[in-house]
């Protein structure tokens, strides 16, 4: 099994993520892309129908994972150290949102990684996120 | 002679009223599974356990996003109870009205860094947020986040809110 799918097996088993509907679109190489659709019970303020941020930052959180799992140093697991995200603009209500994930530098313990966040506007990010990951020892 | 102060249920059930609506317009929190438990004007968040929530299966541990989620929505919650709380007193806000969906402006979210000390147990969390600084358009909220024991925090976080305009704002237009 290629770590690419090893990857996308280990995502596709997040039960959290499939809680918000989470489809993971590309993933290799150290980078992931995952898509989350408008729902609206995932509604941050029920006047103006716009996402909560906490949707954002656990689809950034999942993204950012992925891209770590999917590096070619192929690292047996991963969890969060830190994770900071800055929210740029409300995403459109109604339109899916769709992060990108690279983990640009792996070391032996951990990764550095950065994400950004769009909706159908891909021309203005939404939010955009940096992290580290602890990179697990494989098998 | 002084105001006989208000019967202590009076001021309970206004309280639980006004935090359950501002709650209630959140569907975010109820897809958590998130509530709050109040006492006076100090609020804990509960994220309440469901399989939904974890992360990884083989550990098992939450999700490191849904984490961070309830740690946002115990800040900003938190901050917005604050910040109308004096409202909600004086009866510049009324419960009812709010419930009724006319609620005044939360707190934006700007940033928000979240730091994971131990890997969530397939359990309840406990959050609470203090608010460090809360200016006219910028606050800054640090949360805390914990399981069985209050002194091993599982997760922190801090965060950069923007602050409702006033004139958006009806609870504290005359608060002077």
């Amino acid at each position: 099994m290629s770590t690419a799918e090893f990857a996308r097996k280990f995502i596709e088993a997040i039960p959290h993520a499939n809680a918000l509907g989470m489809e993971l679109c590309d993933i290799g190489q150290g980078r992931a892309v995952i898509a989350m659709p408008y729902d609206t019970r995932i509604v941050g303020d029920t006047r103006t129908g716009v996402i909560h941020g906490g949707a954002v930052s656990a689809l950034m959180d999942t993204c950012c994972g992925a891209a770590v799992m999917s590096h070619p140093s192929a690292p047996g697991g991963t969890a969060t150290i830190d994770l900071r995200i800055d929210y740029m603009r409300a995403a459109t209500p109604g339109q899916t949102i769709v992060t990108t994930a690279e983990c640009y530098h792996v070391t032996r313990s951990v990764a550095f990684v950065r994400a950004t966040t769009v909706d159908d506007d891909t021309d203005r990010p939404v939010a955009t996120a940096t992290g580290a990951f602890t990179i697990e020892k494989g098998f | 002679m002084a105001r006989k102060p208000e019967p202590m249920q009076v001021v309970k059930q206004r309280r639980d009223a006004a935090l359950t609506a501002i709650v209630d317009s959140i569907p975010y929190a109820r897809f958590l599974g998130v509530t709050f438990d109040r006492r006076g004007d100090e609020l804990t968040g509960i994220l309440n356990y469901d399989d939904t929530l974890i992360g990884n299966p083989f550990l098992p541990a939450l999700h490191g996003g849904a984490t961070a989620a309830f740690l946002e929505l115990t800040s900003v919650i938190t901050l917005g109870w604050r910040h109308y709380f004096p409202a909600i007193e004086s009866g510049d806000l009324d419960p009812e009205d709010m419930a009724a969906g006319n609620l005044p402006r939360m707190p934006k979210t700007i940033d928000f860094t979240i730091d994971y000390l131990r890997s969530g147990l397939p359990r309840d969390a406990y959050a609470r947020a203090s608010i460090s600084r809360a200016g006219r358009r910028y606050a800054s909220v640090h949360v805390e986040a914990w399981q069985d024991h209050h002194d091993k925090l599982y997760a922190q976080a801090t965060g950069h809110f923007l602050m409702p305009s006033p004139d958006q704002d009806p609870g504290t237009r005359n608060a002077g």
